[in-house]
């Protein structure tokens, strides 16, 4: 448990250094699809609005840790996690002009479309818990990506617990 | 709203070549003998070595040995040249002869002729119309009336593979949508993206193709025309949009919807009229929906009872019935277009494996051996299973026959390869 603990401040230490540089360890797909020339990317860019800025700096939330992990098969935020995402919540509750998209993502291990379902889940967690403290459903929407988009590459219980996670994206 | 586009990359290669290695058979294969095909023509020589891949045809099937050519005493190519003596002096099961004729410009006849040496009969003979452009395809249909003939199964050689490729670049990962021939030829890259791509499905008449594209950031299902590239959006509803398997009609599809709330369940989407309907309303995970063959049930995935396990539904709504009980977690369930077989994801003591139901026995038999193994679909002829594994931390593919006694690894150059879908028969 307690080196479980230390994982996880390697990689909170990790987001919060790579949030105050303007970054998020993920290239943001929404920009990568306007870089896209294939036909198969035209017209959807626009389709959902998505894009642009990353809105945290704004606000000082490079501050603000943006990923919360999630223990193997639960999607419950970790008591230590609650803070964070109590603190996404104010700055939607200060900002009614803020939007966040949630990203829920898994592990590898099992099927990819129920891994879908896992994700989903734990984003819908978070999101729960930002209503609660009175964010509003409109500045909310939920993506998940099961285990298609892995933070780390690798088959070992360190990348699956830096894989088991929801990124908190501002859209707006 | 429908969304009608041209997917330009209908005909792009993919770089990852898949390349076939036998990895283990449990089947004594039978000696036969394929014989070089012979040549009339004005051209310098067949466009195709046609005998070169009907040998590799029964070579990787598993169940065949062809001889090699200096083996061959004789080398005829019409039936009345063939003497039979000398191929049983090699002892050879059957003889397949055959010629391929030029016809015009672009035209060809190819006709073969398969003989049993022993009993000193024709046992099938065919002669095809073929093209420069179909002229693999003709083979390998002529490998599957051979097949079929000396294995009473099905052969599955004219049939096709889609699956999706990941490839890491410096600027982000690529996904495409690929298919190709069963034995990895003629790979075409029909749809390719920097978000994911997931869940390829096959149309009953094997000419589409839907899945789910992460495209803009969200998920939609979209199902694409293979010939001309154009594809039309199916749904892309706020969450999730999921999962998509068509009916044996081939006029719906089955569905996960998620909604805002992240409740998923399973719908039915009408692909003419459009319109949805929701066949569960558990809170739990209902994915992973799956047509029985004669359009009655929708067989499917849900966590209803904490871990994932497979239930059925009937197509018209009602309530579901718990299929799948032993272990913890069974998912994606496929039938065998038999309808006799089910094929899952199972969790064997730690390790993802593809398990084989029989519907009637219900016993369950493991059919893989790795760690990560997923997405079983079953070929055409029922009797064989493809699936994705891992190798030295790589997507690869792997067959196994629904005995568990042949299997063939499918590897690529590079990148992750994984979803593989077998198509249904090709229509003559």
């Amino acid at each position: 448990m307690a080196q479980h603990k230390l994982i996880f401040l390697i990689v909170f230490a990790f987001v919060i250094s790579a949030c105050s540089k303007n970054t998020i360890p993920d290239p943001d797909p929404t920009e990568a699809i306007h870089n896209q020339q294939g036909a198969t990317s035209d017209g959807f860019g626009d389709v959902d609005g998505v894009g642009g800025e990353e809105f945290g700096d704004n606000l000082g939330a490079g501050e603000l840790a943006n990923i919360i992990f999630f223990d193997f098969d639960s999607a419950e935020v970790r008591a230590e996690d609650t803070e964070i995402v109590s603190r996404h919540a104010l700055q939607l509750v200060d900002n009614p002009n803020a939007q966040v998209r949630l990203e829920g993502h898994t592990d590898e291990r099992g099927s990819r479309e129920y891994n879908i379902g896992l994700g989903e889940r734990r984003a819908q967690s978070v999101r729960r818990l930002l209503l609660i403290q009175g964010a509003s459903a409109a500045q909310i929407s939920t993506v998940s990506f099961g285990e298609e988009r892995p933070a780390v590459e690798g088959s070992d219980e360190s990348a699956y617990e830096q894989n088991r996670r929801v990124e908190i994206r501002y859209t707006n | 709203m429908l969304i009608a586009l041209l997917a330009s990359l209908a005909t792009a290669p993919v770089f990852a070549e898949i390349t076939i290695e036998i990895t283990g058979g449990g089947v004594k294969r039978a000696p036969v003998a394929v014989v070089p095909f012979g040549w009339e023509g004005q051209d310098a020589g067949a466009p195709l070595d046609v005998a070169a891949l009907i040998s590799a045809d029964l070579y990787r099937s598993g169940r065949f040995e062809p001889k090699a050519e200096s083996d061959m005493l004789q080398k005829p190519t019409e039936g009345t040249e063939l003497d039979f003596g000398d191929w049983t002096i090699l002892g050879v099961e059957a003889v397949v002869i055959g010629k391929v004729v030029q016809t015009g410009d672009n035209a060809y006849s190819v006709q073969f002729q398969l003989f049993d040496p022993f009993a000193r009969t024709q046992l099938v003979g065919y002669r095809m119309p073929a093209s420069r452009g179909n002229m693999r395809r003709v083979a390998h249909r002529a490998a599957d009336m051979i097949y079929e003939k000396l294995t009473g199964i099905q052969g599955v050689f004219a049939t096709q593979v889609a699956f999706v490729t990941a490839m890491k670049r410096d600027n982000g990962t690529r996904y495409r949508l690929v298919v190709a021939d069963y034995d990895g030829e003629a790979e075409h890259t029909i749809m390719e993206s920097p978000d994911p791509i997931m869940s390829p499905a096959w149309s009953p008449d094997s000419r589409r193709l839907a899945y789910v594209s992460f495209e803009g950031g969200r998920s939609s299902i979209y199902v694409q025309q293979l010939r001309t590239g154009s594809r039309l959006q199916i749904s892309s509803e706020p969450g999730i949009n999921g999962a998509p398997s068509f009916s044996p009609d081939g006029r719906q599809l089955v569905v996960t919807l998620g909604g805002v709330d992240g409740n998923l369940d399973i719908y039915t989407i009408d692909l003419t009229s459009r319109e949805k309907k929701r066949l569960t309303t558990h809170r739990a995970i209902d994915t992973e929906g799956s047509w029985s063959p004669d359009g009655r049930e929708i067989y499917f995935t849900s966590d209803r009872a904490g871990g994932p396990q497979v239930y059925k539904i009937s197509a018209a709504g009602g309530t579901p019935e718990r299929v799948s009980f032993e272990g913890s977690y069974n998912a994606r369930p496929r039938l065998s277009p038999d309808g006799k077989k089910l094929a899952l994801v199972h969790n064997d003591g730690g390790n993802f494996r593809i398990g084989i139901m029989d519907l009637k026995y219900k016993d369950l038999l493991i059919l893989s051996t790795g760690k990560q193994d997923e997405s079983p679909s079953f070929a055409p002829n029922s009797d064989i299973l493809i699936y994705a594994t891992r190798q030295s931390g790589n997507g690869v593919l792997e067959t196994v026959s629904a005995d568990g006694l042949i299997r063939q690894r499918l590897a690529s150059g590079e990148g992750d390869v994984r979803e593989p879908v077998w198509s249904p028969f090709a229509r003559f």
